[in-house]
């Protein structure tokens, strides 16, 4: 049935994406014409630092959270295309939805990465197992632009391996038409009041932490027993969870097939815009507080491009697009100061020293041990239904179905030799 | 000179494929250099994952089998130059790519989705069911049904009809021309579509993430998160992968007892 | 022959119905004004116009029609030659190869792409290379070469074995008698091989996402990723696209069959 036609599928296809090509110049013209009112424009303080790499036909691979970048909607930059516009340098940019797989990826090896956004935590852990590269900040001069308590952080406390790209809070969103509860707290995501109705974070560490604040635990305790509370607290919510997700949240939440989900202050934010109905708290009981910063990954082939990239990321313009755009609060000077004054005082994104200080505490990188059970735990918890397993009976299926395939092997071979005689 | 033909080939599924799958079960086995059953004894603690996976492939290749079989049988009885037609207009569907038939039904089952407005204008519902196991059944069943169709509907269209005419001359009605000679005459073609399903709904890992909402984890959800996922761990990935080999061998041995008589003329 | 009752009409209709109302849907939502799929609330083009100008679809869209073609034309002459070995091979080597042939065909695709993956990271960490386009190629062979070598072995079969003796009888060399006699008469299988092997090329998502690496992302990569993030209507504006050169593909085929088949017919009234 598929046979025949699949070169003409091909030929078909490739005709398409010619004339795709040739429509995409012709309407960019377009654009340009029609929007030039609103886009912004860029502007770069030092253009020639970034012509040094111009016509050397370098690529570089960034690796970045879905839904983390600016792509160039609402009069704001597309920062990808900007840059190549401005350098030369081509960019691959594909997206991970969580700082594990991020890990898996780059652990598993094979791929290599020029530009990595993990947080706080994963980036001690990368130190730790030493996957990252000393950036050369002498080739990052935009590096005063970041404020300077973000510099010098816990997670990277020499202040070599790291730009700070974003910061933000975790808490709840929630649809206020159907939620009224005063002083929302995380004990909410447990209410069965609410059951299929719930979405819930589909990364271990994220989602500990919950357990482990509606538990009075540190976010970084790494005691066995606690960390297994926390489980059995995330096992028992199962029933309420609809689903566990990361950025899929944005359609469920939008198009109101979820009412609870705890999530990023940012992303929230975006929500918000776009929503009415959906308001965002940050839970009295405490939340983290994390930190994305950039990355160049060991193995880079592209250190002086990614470092202009790096770079590129913290000019005022490019980093004021992009936090309008993705929500998160920015750690640069400069972009915060392009922010209207309604954003600047917004507490969800902006709350004050005293709340950080009082409120919020930040992921540090668990010991292999602890990160390892939390892994184990994360698994079974997302496995679990009622019965405790036996050991065995793994090992023994599978020997049994071995035995039972020689034995037919057997069986059909002895039958094949009476048939010949 | 003609055998030499096929080195490049022969060595090609040595590197592979055969070295792969050894791979696979040096990293079940050891760890750093060491030999260790750790993982394999591991894997046990996910039998849940097993038994659901094993039982929700099981109940979807049944509902393929139900669906399927009339269908092949009334496309099979057909006037031939309709047959071609119709057969491509129920394969069209598959052609599309998988993930976009998927995404479909999440869009459609959901809470606010078509199906529950549909529902809806009756006052019943909304009913949950995206996110539960009877959406991931769904799911391998629509995308999976093709695998089951084809086989049984091939082995039909070459069953002579005059064995059927034959039978009913013998004085059978239809039910029993059904019982007594199209249903073991397409034996072979059942069996064929039973693995077929079979073995790639017990593995996928795209169906239930997109349908089953995270909390119902299948082997191959299992297998990806120790590589690509939230819980890196390639030795226990890898036992858990010779672990779902093992039951596929045991699956296809069992299919084919059925098909041992395979090299005789289906009269 | 008999006609179709009433009753399977209709059994046949409400299958019709299953397979095709969940891409009807995705359809009708392409051309939504809102990004809601479940409420219509206006008309538009703006998904399709979207489509055309995302480099990232085009980009995939390119990728994976070049792994497509590379692999499907590599496993054909892979598997072509292979067939040719593999038909003068004695008993027990033929079986031998055989069974190794169908390895993955039977195993699970998972298996088979986390196997490929864990052989390319052990290469790559020596030899140093990157997941690309040349792991997605092989891998992609990989998985084509067992139905080109399934679809020309019949041929074989088919084949009278006197031929290409009769063919150096009459003085060709051996390598002329395989081009001139033997390679037309297994063509048909080689080109359903290929096609084969396109389709399961363009079309694989599970393989090609544990062998990818960061360079070489294909169309249903890109599709996966989309659906994991903010989604946009632009899949069902690509779903609908996909669904019409489906459509237009399938139909010519058939009417080329049968325009051949009536031909055929007329001939040997």
């Amino acid at each position: 049935m598929r046979k025949y036609l699949s070169l003409i599928l091909a030929l078909l296809l490739s005709s398409a994406l010619v004339c795709g090509c040739s429509h995409i110049e012709e309407d960019a013209v377009e654009e340009e014409t029609t929007e030039e009112t609103e886009a912004m424009t860029l502007s770069v303080e030092d253009p020639d630092y970034y012509s040094a790499l111009k016509d050397q036909n370098i690529t570089l691979n960034v690796y970045n959270w879905g839904e983390y970048i600016s792509d160039g909607t609402d009069g704001l930059l597309d920062i990808n295309s900007e840059f190549t516009k401005l350098t030369g340098i081509k960019v691959n940019y594909t997206t991970y939805a969580t700082n594990e797989e991020l890990y898996a990826k780059l652990k598993g090896g094979g791929s290599s990465y020029d530009i990595i956004i993990p947080s706080d935590y994963m980036i001690s852990r990368m130190l730790k197992e030493d996957m990252l590269e000393e950036i050369d900040f002498s080739n990052i001069p935009n590096m005063k632009y970041i404020m300077d308590k973000f510099i010098s952080p816990e997670y990277d406390p020499e202040q070599k391996y790291s730009v700070p790209y974003t910061w933000g809070t975790v808490g709840i969103i929630y649809d206020n038409t159907v939620v009224d509860e005063e002083n929302i707290d995380w004990d909410i995501l447990w209410n069965e009041d609410y059951a299929d109705r719930i979405l819930m974070f589909d990364n271990p560490r994220d989602a500990f932490a919950i357990a482990e604040l509606i538990l009075g635990y540190s976010l970084n305790t790494e005691d066995s027993d606690k960390l297994k509370k926390a489980a059995e607290k995330l096992t028992e919510q199962k029933k309420v969870v609809q689903a566990y997700v990361m950025d899929e949240i944005f359609d469920k939440m939008g198009a109101g097939e979820a009412i609870i989900a705890p999530y990023y202050a940012g992303d929230a934010k975006m929500l918000m815009d776009e929503y009415d109905e959906l308001s965002f708290v940050i839970p009295e009981s405490g939340t983290n507080l994390f930190v994305d910063a950039i990355c160049i990954p060991k193995g880079t082939k592209n250190k002086l491009a990614a470092e202009m990239y790096i770079n590129f990321m913290c000019e005022p313009d490019v980093a004021y697009s992009t936090t309008e755009y993705i929500g998160y609060s920015t750690p640069n000077n400069a972009a915060f100061d392009m922010l209207d004054e309604d954003e600047q005082n917004d507490e969800v994104t902006y709350p004050d020293d005293e709340f950080l200080n009082s409120h919020t505490e930040t992921f540090k990188n668990l010991s292999n041990e602890a990160n390892q059970e939390m892994q184990n735990l994360w698994t079974d918890m997302k496995s679990a239904e009622e019965q405790t397993p036996n050991r065995v009976i793994v090992p023994a299926f599978m020997f049994l179905c071995i035995l039972l395939s020689i034995i037919t092997v057997i069986r059909r071979h002895i039958k094949a030799k009476r048939d010949i005689f | 000179m003609k055998k030499l033909v096929s080195a490049p080939y022969l060595a090609w599924m040595a590197v592979f494929v055969v070295v792969p799958l050894l791979m696979v079960a040096y990293f079940a086995f050891f760890e750093d250099g060491h030999f260790t059953l750790d993982y394999v004894s591991n894997v046990s603690q996910y039998t849940n994952i097993f038994i659901r996976s094993i039982w929700l492939a099981a109940i979807a290749t049944a509902i393929c089998l139900i669906i399927a079989y009339p269908v092949a049988m009334i496309l099979s009885e057909m006037d031939t130059s309709y047959q071609g037609t119709l057969l491509m207009i129920v394969m069209l569907p598959m052609w599309m790519n998988f993930l976009l038939r998927t995404y479909a039904w999440m869009t459609i089952l959901g809470n606010n989705g078509v199906l529950n407005q549909f529902f809806g204008l009756f006052g019943l519902g909304p009913f949950k069911m995206l996110n539960t196991q009877g959406a991931v059944v769904l799911g391998m069943v629509y995308n999976y049904l093709p695998f089951m169709l084809l086989p049984i509907y091939n082995v039909m269209v070459k069953i002579d009809k005059s064995v059927l005419e034959a039978a009913q001359d013998l004085g059978c009605n239809r039910a029993r021309v059904i019982s007594k000679v199209i249903l073991p005459l397409s034996m072979p073609g059942v069996m064929s579509g039973i693995t077929m399903v079979f073995v790639p709904a017990i593995s996928t890992f795209i169906i239930s993430r997109m349908l089953g909402g995270g909390g119902n984890l299948l082997i191959g959800d299992l297998i990806e998160m120790q590589f690509l996922g939230n819980s890196y761990n390639p030795n226990l990935g890898a036992a858990i992968s010779l672990v779902l080999m093992v039951i596929v061998l045991l699956i296809m041995t069992l299919m084919n007892q059925f098909d041992v008589d395979d090299d005789k003329p289906l009269i | 022959m008999k006609k179709t009752s009433t009753l399977s009409k209709l059994y046949l209709l409400l299958v019709m119905l299953f397979l095709y109302v969940p891409i009807f849907v995705l359809i009708v939502f392409s051309f939504n004004t809102t990004k809601s799929h479940s409420h219509m609330t206006g008309f538009t083009f703006d998904w399709y116009v979207k489509l055309i100008h995302n480099q990232l679809i085009l980009s995939s869209l390119l990728n994976t029609i070049i792994v497509a073609v590379t692999s499907a034309v590599g496993a054909t002459i892979l598997g072509t030659a292979a067939a040719v070995g593999i038909n003068s091979m004695k008993k027990i080597p033929k079986a031998i190869t055989l069974n190794v042939n169908n390895i993955p065909i039977v195993n699970p695709e998972i298996v088979t792409g986390v196997s490929m993956m864990l052989l390319f990271v052990f290469f790559a960490a020596r030899m140093n290379f990157e997941f690309g386009f040349g792991t997605l190629i092989i891998a992609h062979i990989t998985f084509n070469v067992p139905y080109v070598i399934l679809n020309i072995m019949p041929k074989f079969r088919q084949m009278n074995p006197n031929i290409y003796e009769a063919a150096q009888d009459l003085g060709c060399s051996p390598v002329q008698a395989f081009f001139k006699v033997v390679l037309p008469e297994i063509m048909p299988g080689i080109l359903s091989g290929l096609m084969m092997s396109l389709t399961f090329s363009l079309d694989d998502f599970v393989i090609s996402y544990f062998t990818n690496g960061s360079k070489a992302q294909t169309l249903p990569i890109t599709i996966y990723s989309m659906t994991r993030r903010k989604i946009s209507p632009e899949i069902n504006a690509l779903s609908t696209i996909i669904f019409l050169i489906v459509i237009v593909i399938l139909v010519s085929k058939n009417i080329y069959e049968r325009r051949n088949a009536a031909k055929k017919g007329g001939k040997l009234q």
